[in-house]
């Protein structure tokens, strides 16, 4: 393990893009076999299911470490990550003599945590403290986000790819759908990988899904409206959607396998022909109408469906894109002709799959229009993607373009804060906001991103100095600051104590010139909800 | 309860005051008489009519107050008469020059620590342990999690750092505070080699002080205003003020280091955004907090700047009277 905790913090000490790639190419050429698999797998960012809670890890840390249960935590809090805690805990028991034999990363994984969950808590507690106690620094840290199945690593799937696909001598999009999909790191398949004939892969291998970058330029900077196929951005879950040797996989963007959560897509794939596969949108959807994205969450949050959710949150597989055909990756044809290709096949298809419908307008100023209509049709905006455009890898600028609508927004006071995690650890940058109720401030909002260092770090500095009263390691503070805040969309909720949940809240600044008696009331954000709900109504009432 | 006597120290809108000498410490507003406890920017400013102080700091304050101030230098361990107190000063290993201030009055001792260090450093004296019946000390880094390696140990990664981009072609750009961490760097480094270093205005002038004091450093160079030097492979001490400004252009291609304590944790390495962190610091650790406290003899202790909160209770819990004091000294580390 020592060598991969020598390339994880090459990883986290650049920030070159060229350097990482060196760095992981330099690894993959030495590394044995297996290591290498068990490397490829953590850096493209697989994970491990979480071999032991925090909170039992925290337990034992308080244990061993014969320091107070309250300065582990405040220790914990300054550090804003578990795993890095420990190892900076348990630095000072390690004996400066004892130097422990190096044991590869695969012997780690598959001799030594994966059999950690077939025994019981006390071994588990002896095995675990043994490890703390003789791994040097980086190793116990390491360890410690394998225990807790949150090894992250600064390097982008694409620049893993970019890597393998220099040591195996493969394509970059190659070496992406070989690693696409769930696989079991081995000896076996980083051979496989390294063998040069083509995958006789896995008939559930999605492709790397192509992403869109926000467009902040003015539109007409793209080009003719004609070049262009406009479609709403809809609020729902980016997905893939496989038929093969008479199968269908339903493959969600963070890369899961959720064909389980929605059957009736995967029954209506089964009429499509064998050998396609599509890109789309899975979203909530009833009376002709999107529904809102909580709805789609319960069909997400829950392990097993019954026919009520099934009935009450009816799905559908909007298709934006046709990736493969007859067995045949074709992504490198324009997307006018995928589309042909793809409205051929779904016309067919039964009402569950549906076309992502292109938006007929013949210029920016019309799409504009359009576009502004997006908050009363419950969608975020729009689609642009030229139409001579191939399906990328990734997110490569240029021809696919979210032009997404302004945010709601509201003026907030600033109630408590609490420190970051990682980057941001030491450094208070987690705040609630809360709006006027009845003369009392009642928090609506979380928010933690949409400031500057520079703006953190001065916030920082006044949070310290105008605490009133900490829990824990959250401090309440003196009711005077107030922000504008952005969010995306209202819905109702039982479980806030102001009734109102809002979707991705986020600090667009600081309103130094406004008094907090001049932030907003609870009853501002129930109009926006009331309206937000009278035009979900209208539009799906078919009478109107 | 008991009352505590007379505070031999307190705290007033102008910074640490004394009330039977009459003086203050480290005031943060113009004052009468200062005493000193080290040259950094928190700790000695401008406009007091007097400064006692140590004497091997005085290059340093004279370069930072202009010279025309009233300096009062005054030997380690030498005992000075302010109004009814005795005073010395004694090595605090913070940087050249600083001192922990010793106040006796009618049989009792209160010591100032100020920031100080127990580590060995090749550019200031040795932090002498002072037994005290009150002790007030620093807490920059009270909390468990902050240990600091040995610095021979930190410097020659510095070194490995500087060659490793030396072989890439391009420079290492090193920040640290100009005061003390570039002397001290610079002093270290002279186990590894004796390659001249650039460094900027601001270290250039403090090294310069340091010089005259007798420390032996590595030979620097200062970066001209001449654009044609050629940089790569070149190690460049610079504060960190100056990262990220248009001066550091000229070194074209190169990567970023940073000196500080605060490197210790990952989170702020990451989001400072240097390439590597170096954690070597002018500050106590934590076992150096709690052995320093100890060594004190002292019966109650009063914590400055930093995690005093944390320190504080885990003293009080230890059965060591402690409370936190505030200050506005900042954390230059």
């Amino acid at each position: 393990m020592r060598a991969f905790s020598e390339l994880y913090e090459e990883l986290d000490t650049t920030t070159s893009t060229n350097l990482k790639v060196a760095a992981m190419v330099r690894y993959f050429n030495t590394a044995a076999p297996a290591d290498a698999a068990w490397a490829a797998y953590i850096l493209s960012g697989r994970r491990l299911k979480r071999f032991i809670g925090p909170s039992l890890l925290r337990r034992w840390l308080v244990e061993v470490s014969e320091l107070p249960e309250w300065l582990v935590d405040e220790s914990y809090s300054t550090v804003g990550d578990l795993a890095e805690t420990v190892a900076l805990l348990m630095e000072d028991s390690l004996a400066d003599a004892t130097v422990v034999p190096d044991l590869p990363l695969a012997t780690w994984i598959d001799d030594r945590l994966l059999p950690l969950r077939e025994v019981d808590e006390q071994q588990q507690r002896a095995a675990i403290i043994e490890w703390w106690r003789t791994l040097p620094y980086r190793e116990c840290f390491l360890l410690n986000k394998l225990l807790t199945g949150e090894l992250r690593v600064g390097v982008s799937e694409l620049l893993v790819t970019r890597a393998l696909a220099e040591v195996l001598k493969l394509e970059r999009n190659d070496v992406s759908r070989r690693i696409m999909g769930e696989w079991r790191p081995s000896a076996e398949f980083w051979e496989g990988l390294r063998s040069s004939e083509a995958s006789t892969s896995d008939p559930s291998a999605p492709y790397p899904f192509f992403l869109a970058s926000p467009l902040e330029a003015d539109p007409a900077t793209l080009g003719p409206t004609a070049d262009w196929l406009a479609e709403w951005k809809w609020d729902g879950i980016r997905s893939e959607l496989i038929r093969r040797e008479g199968h269908c996989f339903i493959w969600s963007r963070g890369e899961d396998l959720v064909t389980e959560r929605f059957p009736e897509v995967a029954e209506a794939a089964a009429k499509l022909p064998d050998g396609v596969v599509l890109d789309g949108e899975l979203v909530a959807w009833r009376d002709g109408t999107i529904q809102p994205f909580a709805d789609l969450q319960q069909r997400i949050g829950r392990k097993k469906l019954s026919p009520a959710i099934l009935n009450s949150v009816p799905v559908r597989f909007l298709a934006y894109d046709l990736l493969e055909q007859d067995h045949v990756d074709i992504r490198a044809l324009p997307l006018r002709e995928r589309r042909a290709r793809l409205e051929a096949l779904i016309g067919a298809a039964p009402d569950v799959l549906g076309m992502s419908a292109a938006i007929a307008a013949s210029t920016w100023e019309e799409l504009a229009a359009l576009r502004s209509e997006s908050r009363s049709r419950a969608v975020e905006g729009l689609m642009l993607k030229a139409l001579d455009s191939p399906y990328g890898t990734g997110r490569q600028r240029g021809s696919w373009w979210k032009w997404k609508i302004d945010p709601y927004s509201f003026d907030g006071v600033m109630l408590y804060a609490q420190p970051g995690h990682g980057r941001r650890s030491n450094l208070y940058t987690d705040y609630t906001f809360g709006v006027w109720s009845n003369g009392e401030l009642v928090p609506v909002a979380k928010a933690y991103s949409g400031l500057s260092n520079v703006e953190i770090a001065d916030l920082d500095r006044w949070i310290r100095s105008h605490t009133t009263e900490k829990f824990g390691p959250v401090r309440q503070v003196e009711q005077t600051q107030v922000f504008e805040l952005a969010y995306e969309g209202i819905a109702a909720s039982s479980r806030h104590k102001s009734g109102i949940a809002l979707r991705f809240p986020r600090i667009m600044r600081r309103r130094t010139d406004k008094p907090a008696s001049e932030a907003d009331k609870l009853s501002d954000l129930q109009a926006v909800l009331e309206a937000h709900r009278g035009q979900l109504r209208q539009e799906s009432d078919p009478t109107t | 309860m008991i009352s505590d006597p007379e505070p031999l120290v307190v705290v007033t809108a102008n910074g640490l005051y004394c009330p039977p000498g009459d003086f203050h410490i480290d005031p943060w507003q113009p004052v009468q008489t200062a005493v000193i406890t080290h040259g950094h920017g928190d700790h000695l400013r401008h406009g007091s009519t007097r400064y006692i102080l140590a004497r091997p700091g005085a290059g340093i304050a004279r370069q930072r107050l202009g010279g025309d101030r009233d300096l009062a230098p005054v030997d380690y361990g030498t005992r000075v008469q302010l109004g009814t107190t005795t005073v010395s000063l004694h090595p605090a290993g913070h940087i050249l020059g600083s001192a922990q201030v010793r106040i006796e009055h009618e049989g009792r001792v209160w010591v100032v620590s100020g920031d100080y260090k127990r580590q060995p450093d090749p550019t200031c004296a040795l932090f002498e342990p002072v037994e005290c019946d009150v002790f007030i000390s620093e807490a920059t880094f009270a909390l468990p999690i902050y240990r600091w390696s040995d610095t021979p140990h930190v410097v020659e990664e510095i070194h490995r750092w500087w060659m490793a981009n030396r072989e890439r072609g391009i420079a290492s750009a090193l920040f640290c505070y100009a005061l003390g961490k570039a002397q001290r760097v610079l002093a270290e480094l002279r186990a590894f080699t004796d390659e001249p270093v650039y460094v900027h205005g601001a270290v250039d002038s403090l090294t310069g002080v340091y010089r005259r004091a007798g420390i032996s450093m590595l030979p620097t160079l200062p970066v001209g205003t001449e654009k044609k030097t050629d940089f790569r492979g070149a190690l460049i001490l610079a504060p960190p003020s100056a990262a990220g400004t248009p001066w550091m252009r000229r070194f074209g291609d190169h990567a970023t280091g940073f000196c500080s304590g605060w490197m210790r944790v990952r989170g702020d390495r990451r989001r400072r955004g240097y390439d590597r962190g170096f954690v070597i610091s002018d500050h106590a650790d934590w076992p150096a907090l709690i052995e320093t406290c100890r060594a004190s003899r002292a019966k109650k202790i009063l914590l400055t700047h930093g995690y005093s909160d944390a320190l504080t209770r885990y003293l009080n819990e230890r059965g060591v009277r402690a409370s936190a004091l505030q200050t506005s000294y900042g954390v230059e580390d």
